[in-house]
């Protein structure tokens, strides 16, 4: 990690440069692997058969297999791939929801990179996740108190940062409310009282709140219907264009990919299978799967 | 003393459990330290954790005073004190100042307590954080982690629905720094009782299976944000009906006799020093009249 990305982690927000060859990443993972069982000698051979993700000695499911990304400042990346690939689970790992099995995660806002973040203090990833991360879960109730208000909800990653102003929160909450398109008459209401596409907005409203240079989005868009889902992408790259915020986007729907990412990693059974640019992989897929997956789009 | 029972009722390895509970609690100013709450012949839910702490400390020589809201003539209080006195046979009274143990159900006294008196407080929900997260695994490790999000968040959706926060009793606090702590459903006004105080005050939850404790002089900060601090309860103009007390936690209730309003003293036993104090000092300047 050098000065100038720190400094230029500090002035964020700024305009988004499409140059990103030689910055340096603001999140760098490595060798990261999630396993669900104790393992074998059989299965710990990074180069195993297994059965899908399934160990056939011992039954281990391993679900995040040896993964490595980086993400550059303002960019985002795409990951795609089949249910149960282990998309979701890679991003609890990343956003600290699940201890992984190995790994390394560099996250320069925090250290400047210095520090394998999968190792640090509990309380020193509690800062991470509530001050550099942002998280949009696929599920809504994972990601807001249902029973609180909208209000409350984007609050809490700022409480959670240690503003203790209230006046300071609620017009933050307000000013995010009204950019994800939520009236303010309902900015009382709980997101249990939502349609699943404005809880899906509130869930980035909160997300954003601290504006953190580093947002994770897991399907955000499945399931809402097509116009409600423009909407939201809309949001999502003008984060990008406005903000500078970098972006992991997980989603198994290759239009979403195609309209987002700037790069893209397609993951079989917890393994990268492939990884380049977006066109790269619509245009020309090299491996079976993604040829598959990129065919049964067209 | 009814014989065919155990001093203080409960046995003595029972007891040892439950200091050694009280002993971590105090050691670790609110930290609520998980005990095995015993059956006790009152309903859980009614001061059984209070109970358990009264009788794990009480000795032969102490004076028992036993309040419900203030008042020492409720039922749960007199039975309290009834079982305490049958099953010890120790002195009871209800005057605070002569007093070295002092079992309490949602008030602390209003003559302050001294170094000699122990306060115990009947809890009915321990854990402050509980309607921010259900189990009590996660809350272990919020604590663990000193995350007091959950309980902020707490007080800041009540701003937002109401413009103000709205606990009426057991205003979290944070003890010494470090543990955000309910302080049983004490009023507002009775959580400055708890800073700096001269007296040890253990917390006892029979249901919830808990005990917690604030050493004398710890620092007790209610919860409250920059832009809106804690606040009491106010009793602007208001004043005992009975002893003309102000400053001092009042309830309301309605004369009989008039069917007016009135405001009374919360705490019975000051109000009868006052009244009485109040008729003698009557009776000697009428003396001096003579």
């Amino acid at each position: 990690m050098t000065d100038a990305s720190a400094t230029v982690q500090a002035t964020l927000p700024r305009p988004v440069t499409h140059t990103y060859v030689d910055d340096a990443p603001v999140l760098k993972v490595t060798g990261l692997s999630k396993r669900f069982g104790a393992g074998c000698s059989y299965c710990s051979d990074p180069e195993a058969k297994l059965e899908r993700n399934i160990c056939p000695v011992c039954g281990t499911v391993h679900a995040v297999r040896n993964v490595s990304l980086e993400v550059h400042p303002g960019e985002i990346l795409g990951i795609v791939g089949e249910s149960g690939s282990g998309k979701s689970t890679l991003m609890q790992c990343l956003y600290f929801d699940q201890d992984p099995t190995e790994g390394d995660m560099r996250v320069a806002a925090f250290d400047g990179g210095a520090e394998n973040c999968f190792l640090v203090s509990r309380q020193q990833q509690r800062y991470i996740r509530d001050r550099i991360f942002g998280m949009v879960y696929q599920n809504p109730y994972l990601g807001l108190r249902m029973n609180f208000s909208s209000l409350s909800n984007i609050a809490e990653k700022q409480i959670a940062a240690g503003v203790r102003n209230v006046h300071q929160m609620v017009d933050r909450g307000e000013e995010l409310l009204e950019r994800v398109k939520i009236p303010l008459r309902r900015k009382q209401d709980p997101p249990r009282a939502f349609s699943g596409g404005m809880q899906q907005r509130v869930q980035i409203a909160k997300a954003l709140s601290n504006e953190p240079p580093v947002l994770f989005l897991d399907e955000v868009t499945t399931g809402l219907d097509l116009s409600v889902q423009a909407r939201v992408l809309d949001l999502i790259l003008s984060l990008r264009r406005d903000l500078g915020v970098s972006m992991v986007v997980v989603s198994h729907d290759l239009g979403v990919i195609r309209l987002l990412a700037d790069r893209t990693i397609v993951m079989l059974d917890g393994q990268v299978i492939e990884h380049g640019l977006t066109d790269q992989i619509m245009q020309d897929p090299q491996h079976a799967y993604t040829q598959e997956l990129v065919y049964s789009l067209l | 003393m009814r014989k065919n029972y155990n001093f203080a009722f409960l046995d003595e390895g029972s007891k040892r459990e439950i200091r050694r509970a009280i002993l971590k609690g105090v050691a670790i100013p609110g930290y609520q330290v998980p005990f095995a709450s015993r059956e006790m012949p009152i309903g859980r839910g009614w001061g059984t954790g209070g109970l358990q702490l009264t009788l794990s400390c009480i000795g032969p020589d102490d004076t028992l005073k036993v309040i419900d809201q203030g008042s020492d003539a409720s039922v749960n209080a007199v039975s309290i004190r009834g079982l305490v006195r049958e099953t010890t046979g120790v002195e009871t009274t209800t005057a605070t100042q002569e007093a070295t143990l002092i079992q309490s159900r949602h008030r602390i006294p209003e003559r302050p307590l001294t170094r000699d008196q122990l306060l115990v407080l009947q809890v009915p929900t321990p854990e402050p954080l509980r309607t921010y997260e259900a189990r009590e695994t996660v809350t272990k490790r919020l604590h663990a982690e000193a995350e007091y999000t959950g309980a902020y968040l707490e007080l800041f959706e009540q701003i937002v629905r109401y413009g103000t926060t709205t606990t009426g009793a057991d205003h979290p606090v944070m003890v010494e720094g470090r543990y955000v702590m309910a302080p049983s459903p004490i009023p507002r006004y009775d959580n400055a009782k708890l800073d700096m105080a001269e007296n040890l005050t253990l917390l006892g939850a029979g249901r919830e299976k808990k005990i917690y404790a604030v050493p004398p002089y710890t620092h007790v900060e209610s919860l409250a944000f920059d832009d809106y601090p804690f606040v009491t309860e106010e009793f602007e103009g208001a004043h005992c009906h009975r002893c003309g007390a102000t400053g001092v936690y009042l309830t309301q209730t309605v004369d009989p006799a008039t069917g007016e309003q009135i405001w009374m003293c919360s705490d019975t036993d000051y109000c009868d020093q006052r009244v009485e104090a109040a008729s003698s000092a009557s009776a000697a300047k009428g003396g001096d009249a003579r």
